[in-house]
């Protein structure tokens, strides 16, 4: 914190423009991650306002004439409307934790948790709006909104993000009734804080996705002898002179926080998955659109 | 010591006691902790160590720690390999060295250890007596003990000798001595007396011997077998096989000593006697003069011979016709049995014997030989022949010699001769009168039964006393010599048979012929044969088995050499008497080789110690590589460093620092050229394979070379021309390379040389000798095109015409124009820097940087420099003192360039001069 305060305008200029440079290469990989997917349809499963052909109705009283589609009615006698598939678009908020504990990675090289969070969350907003939805960061005021600028404003937003607390909360934001919600973080932060938070967007009627982000040595505990443990801005130590006889309590904590929040979106009716960064990203993506998909279907 | 290895301080190694301590100080602390970034740390809050023992250091880690602690305590404890024994002690040292024929194979091991005796004498400051036993003791040795440095200033000088020690007489003189220690370079071979010699010298004080374990070799004389030389060769050391070689060595028919012939003997695991033959043909085998082991230097491995091997070659003849069965008449007969044992005797008439090249012709009873012969047979005996004659009756018959004295007799001879004892005599048959001191017989015993009956008188001239080698009681000589030429003619004035006289029946005739080096003698010198007469040496050994003249060494008594040892007085080599040698060797003929049987109790130390070597080092080394090794492991342990990673840095430390630094190979080049190069100042041209343009480009360097070496401080040596991509051009600072139409095209190898050469700060100076016939640099004249061509394939920086305001218009001289030969138009430069600006005040823009490397012309300058081997000027440049003007700038324009290359842009750097004085100033 003394750290951040001594930094000047400068400083912190030249920091962001840093970390401002990531933005294309986020936006580049999430792009190209999106590109794996296919889109599918958002469709609403029955007529109103949309581009898709649906059905054609027979004409009942009442009908403006300019609605009949004289081609399908003159195969016969009566008179038919055309009827377009309502497609309205769904928004979707982003939580990305922006915590200094998702800037994690055991191995050189690999990707940090926050930056897979990103990734994944990035891919998927392109995707989404790709699919005509509109998505929005829940770090961000402005309401979710639709298109390739939008996207350009998450990435950048996500790239500046920077000097948080090692561990952060979901932004207490209003959420639209019936849209949805995407948290992706790893969930080790204080458990109370996390469960208001998440209670709370779950009490406005908003469905989602939590997706807990770990690395392979959050879950494996490799480590052995005396050892101080800090977070990663080192706002929490903790000193151990046996760090390998930890390991069977450590492994049953992480446990049993994957068992509360599985338990807490079963009750909020949200769906939870476990994605451990030495995996494939696309396999946390696909779970992720399917997820939304039908999400949206139901 | 421990081993080989001994400690400086050793009582530092005490602190090695303290390691156990250490080791369980270490092992009580933990190992630092290591700090984590982990992100999960939230969930390890609240948990508890449920053991309270902390985590230890590895016990490899431990281990390595403590090594690296042991290593720096040995270290300082200062190891030392191989340390020299310290002979240490008080009060007066003895140093006495047997010095023997057998110390001198290994005197340079002995000499280096005396050294580091004498060295330690002199750190204790004792009195030091130093003897060889081998010496006769001195009267004063005894009271003349002196410092240690005296001694070692002597070292040098001091050579072993050639006998062995005398130690009976040392054991005398060493009576008198009051020492505290003795120490004993003792040789290894037990000789006489050495055991009584020991108690001696321990009544006296503490003895010390030192011996070293080289083997000693020795040869024994040759003998004579079967028709071959055989010697035999011992050792003193049988534990393991050798093969050494013998060489026979003699004059070769120029008289210039080499080897004659080759043996090798080989000698099987226990064995310490090996027999050498030499199976030579008789010509070779008379030329035998020594033998000796191939690389032992030591008297006692060489052996010289006498004439004791030599076989001479005789031919017999007689006047009268060989008649059967009456051998015992023959007039050879006797002499026949004499000879045949120890001499090649060759049988033949004289044209076929003298064919034969014989070194003696004995003539019995043979009258006049033909005038051809007789010529034949006196330069055969002017060339050093022998011609024995002996009268009988055609000789008397054939009248030669009587009237006048003839060549091939001694004396003149009386007709008739005289019979005496005879049946028709009065008188008895004389007896021999005892030999004359300086005859050669002298020392012979004469048999009762030897009796003269008849024999021929001698005429008697005045040279005729000296002539007589025997006579008869009366005094009639019975045997005259003269020589002739080189050779000399004897005459027995007496038959070869026993008609006339006993004499060939007695053992006296067989000595006498041996004396008269008629005949060799079969076996050692008889005891008899020596005493009596003093004997010259003629050439002596010395230790190290070389033989040396003997230009000063007194002539031996008979009756030493008869003792057969060579000591001080009788010093082995050759010694002569008249036509006799004897050959004195260190070895007898029966003599063994025995290790000296040292009582229990004897203190013998070796010789031969590897040199001391100091390891402090080594183990501050090792301690440093440990601790090294030690904190990539705490690294890697405390997670501060990957594994792999940790260990390939390590391994580039360690072996960085133990990597001796390799140099990058130059090219290969003639080291003496770039010895001269490297050295000296020296300036090149470049080889066009035109010799006329070669040796122009010679001439013109030269030139400027000497016009350096009188106006400036560069001195350059004669120019050299060179091949880039041939010769190293690196190594020098200057290149002229003039173009030549029909000079090819460089290869690729030499582009590569000169475009390094000149990234590397070389300079090239082209000239197309076209003086720029066309407006431009490298036009239309054939060099040109060559030089766009040559030039095109170089890295060759963008160039512009050499501006006013150029460092090369004022590096030596201030020049305005660059002639050569030929006053061209311009010279072309590396371009200047397009932001070179001109300072106010300053009369040139500031060009500082840049030196260009090459400079572009066509002046012919070569040829205005170039002067011949008279310093004259070869070309003409221009007409009458205007050219010779021309040529003067020329020469400075050289200078200036050379100048340039050397110093670079330094009259640049002076514009800043004032400044730097103005602000000193402040």
């Amino acid at each position: 914190m003394i750290e951040i305060a001594a930094k000047n305008a400068s400083d912190l200029r030249s920091q962001s423009e840093g970390l401002a440079a990531g933005f294309p290469a986020l936006l580049a990989r999430a792009q190209q991650m999106a590109a794996t997917m296919s889109i599918g349809a958002h469709g609403r499963r029955r007529a109103g306002q949309g581009e898709e052909f649906w059905q054609y109705r027979p004409a009942a009283d009442g009908d403006p004439a300019h609605t009949i589609d004289w081609r399908r009615s003159a195969q016969s006698d009566q008179q038919f409307v055309r009827q377009m598939e309502w497609q309205s678009a769904q928004s979707v908020n982003f939580w990305i934790d922006p915590g200094a504990a998702m800037d994690f990675a055991s191995v050189d090289g690999a990707d940090t948790k926050a930056e897979r969070a990103q990734t994944l969350g990035l891919a998927l907003a392109i995707l989404l709006s790709k699919g005509g939805e509109r998505v929005g960061l829940m770090q961000n005021p402005e309401p979710p909104k639709q298109g390739e600028v939008q996207i350009g404003r998450l990435a950048l937003s996500l790239a500046m993000a920077t000097n948080a607390p090692d561990y952060a909360v979901p932004p207490n934001k209003l959420l639209p009734t019936g849209s949805q919600a995407v948290f992706l973080s790893d969930f080790l932060g204080d458990w109370d804080a996390m469960l208001v938070a998440l209670s709370k967007a779950a009490d406005q009627n908003v469905r989602g996705c939590l997706v807990q982000i770990l690395d392979p040595q959050e879950l494996s505990f490799p480590f052995k002898g005396r050892t101080i443990f800090q977070s990663m801005q080192g706002s929490v130590k903790f000193e151990t002179l046996r760090a390998n006889a930890l390991r069977d309590e450590y492994l049953d904590k992480l446990a049993r926080r994957s068992d509360s929040l599985r338990a807490l979106a079963r009750e909020t009716g949200w769906q939870y998955h476990r994605h451990v960064t030495d995996t494939p990203a696309q396999s946390a993506l696909l779970w992720l659109y399917g997820a939304l998909d039908a999400g949206a279907r139901a | 010591m421990i081993g080989p290895i001994g400690f400086l301080s050793p009582w530092l190694l005490a602190a090695l006691l303290a390691l156990p301590i250490l080791w369980i100080l270490l092992r009580a602390v933990p190992p630092a902790p290591i700090k984590r970034n982990f992100p999960a740390v939230a969930l390890l809050l609240g948990l508890r160590d449920r053991e309270t023992t902390p985590d230890r250091t590895p016990w490899w880690l431990l281990l390595l720690r403590i090594l690296a602690i042991a290593a720096a305590i040995i270290a300082f404890a200062g190891p030392v390999l191989n340390p020299t024994d310290r002979i240490a002690g008080k009060g007066p040292l003895l140093i006495g060295m047997d010095a023997s024929w057998a110390s001198a194979q290994s005197w340079a091991v002995r000499k280096e250890k005396l050294g580091s005796v004498l060295s330690q004498a002199e750190q204790d400051g004792r009195p030091v007596q130093l003897v060889m036993w081998s010496d006769l003791p001195k009267s004063d040795f005894a009271s003349s003990f002196t410092t240690a440095p005296a001694w070692a200033s002597r070292l040098d000088a001091m050579v072993p000798n050639a006998w062995a020690p005398d130690y009976p007489k040392w054991t005398a003189a060493l009576e008198t001595v009051d020492v505290n220690d003795i120490i004993w370079f003792s040789d290894g071979i037990d000789h006489v007396g050495k055991l009584d010699f020991l108690r001696t010298l321990n009544a006296r004080g503490k003895v010390q011997v030192l011996q070293n374990e080289t083997s000693v070799y020795a040869v024994t004389p040759l003998a004579t077998a079967d028709g071959t030389l055989k010697t035999t060769v011992l050792r003193l050391d049988g534990t393991t096989p050798a093969t050494l070689s013998l060489s026979a060595i003699g004059p070769d028919p120029a008289g210039i000593r080499r080897r004659l012939s080759k043996a090798d003997v080989e000698f099987a695991i226990g064995e310490t006697t090996a027999t050498a033959t030499f199976d030579l043909p008789t010509e070779l085998r008379n030329r035998v003069r020594q033998v000796s082991l191939d690389n032992v230097a030591s008297a006692g491995a060489v052996t010289i011979t006498d004439d004791g091997i030599q076989r001479r070659k005789v031919a017999l003849l007689s006047g009268v016709r060989e008649e059967e069965g009456n051998d015992l008449l023959s007039p050879l007969h006797f002499l026949r049995k004499a000879l045949v044992t120890t001499a090649e005797v060759i049988e033949a008439d004289l044209g076929d014997a003298l064919l034969a090249s014989p070194d003696v012709i004995i003539l019995a009873d043979v009258g006049a030989l033909s005038e051809f012969e007789t010529e034949a047979v006196t330069e055969w005996v002017s060339k050093g022949g022998t011609l024995l004659r002996f009268a009988g009756p055609r000789l008397i018959a054939s009248g030669i010699g009587q009237l006048e004295p003839h060549p091939l007799l001694p004396v003149r001879l009386r007709a008739g001769g005289r019979t005496v004892g005879g049946a028709m005599s009065w008188g008895k048959p004389r007896k021999l009168r005892m030999f004359d001191q300086d005859s050669p017989f002298f020392g012979l015993t004469i048999p009762d039964d030897v009796s003269v009956k008849s024999q021929v008188v001698a005429q008697p001239d005045p040279d005729l006393a000296e002539r007589v080698l025997a006579a008869l009681e009366d005094g009639t000589p019975l045997v005259t010599a003269k020589p002739l030429g080189e050779g000399r003619v004897i005459l027995f004035h007496v038959t070869a048979s026993s008609r006339w006289s006993t004499l060939p029946l007695s053992g006296l005739f067989v000595q006498m012929l041996e004396r008269l080096a008629i005949s060799a003698r079969a076996a050692a010198l008889e005891e008899s044969e020596l005493l009596g007469l003093t004997w010259t040496p003629v050439e002596y050994l010395d230790a190290f088995g070389v033989l040396r003249d003997a230009q000063t060494l007194q002539g031996v008594v008979g009756a030493d050499l008869a003792t057969g040892q060579v000591s001080n007085e009788v010093r082995p080599g050759l010694y002569e008497n008249g036509e006799r040698a004897v050959a004195m060797n260190v070895i007898a003929a029966n003599a063994t080789l025995s290790k000296t049987p040292w009582p229990l109790g004897t203190s013998i130390a070796g010789m031969e110690r590897p040199e001391e070597q100091d390891l402090k080092a080594w183990f501050l080394m090792a301690a440093l590589g440990l601790l090294m090794i030690d904190i990539f492991a705490t690294l890697v342990l405390g997670g501060k460093m990957n594994m792999r990673k940790g260990a390939g840095l390590a391994v580039m430390v360690i072996g960085l620092s133990i990597l001796p630094a390799t140099t990058i190979d130059a090219q290969p080049t003639d080291d003496k050229a770039a010895l001269l190069a490297a050295n000296n100042t020296v300036l090149a041209y470049v080889l066009t394979g035109n010799a006329r343009v070669d040796e122009v480009s010679r001439a013109g360097l030269t030139g400027i070379s000497a016009e350096l070496f009188r106006r400036t401080n560069i001195e350059p040596v004669p120019p050299v021309g060179v091949t880039p991509g041939v010769d190293d051009i690196s190594l020098y600072p200057f290149l002229f390379w003039p173009m030549s139409e029909d000079q090819s095209i460089p290869t690729v190898k030499a582009v590569d040389a000169v475009n390094a050469y000149l990234r590397n700060g070389g300079f090239i100076m082209f000239d197309t000798r076209d003086a720029h016939l066309s407006d431009s640099f490298g036009g239309a004249t054939p060099n040109g095109r060559k030089l766009r061509q040559i030039a095109g394939r170089l890295d060759i920086p963008r160039l512009e015409p050499v501006p006013q305001d150029h460092v090369l218009t004022r590096t030596f001289y201030l020049l305005e124009a660059f002639p050569g030969r030929h006053l061209g138009r311009n010279v072309w430069v590396e371009a200047a820097p397009e932001d070179a600006a001109q300072i106010e005040g300053v009369p040139f823009r500031n060009l500082n940087d840049g030196v260009t490397p090459v400079l572009i012309g066509g002046n012919d300058w070569a040829s205005a420099w170039a002067i011949n081997d008279q310093g004259r000027h070869v070309f003409p440049v221009g007409r009458g003192s205007s050219g010779e003007l021309q040529r003067e700038y020329a020469i400075r324009f050289g200078v200036n360039v050379l100048m340039y290359v050397m110093t670079g842009n330094y009259k640049s750097d002076q514009v800043h001069v004032p400044a730097l004085l103005d602000r000193l100033g402040q």
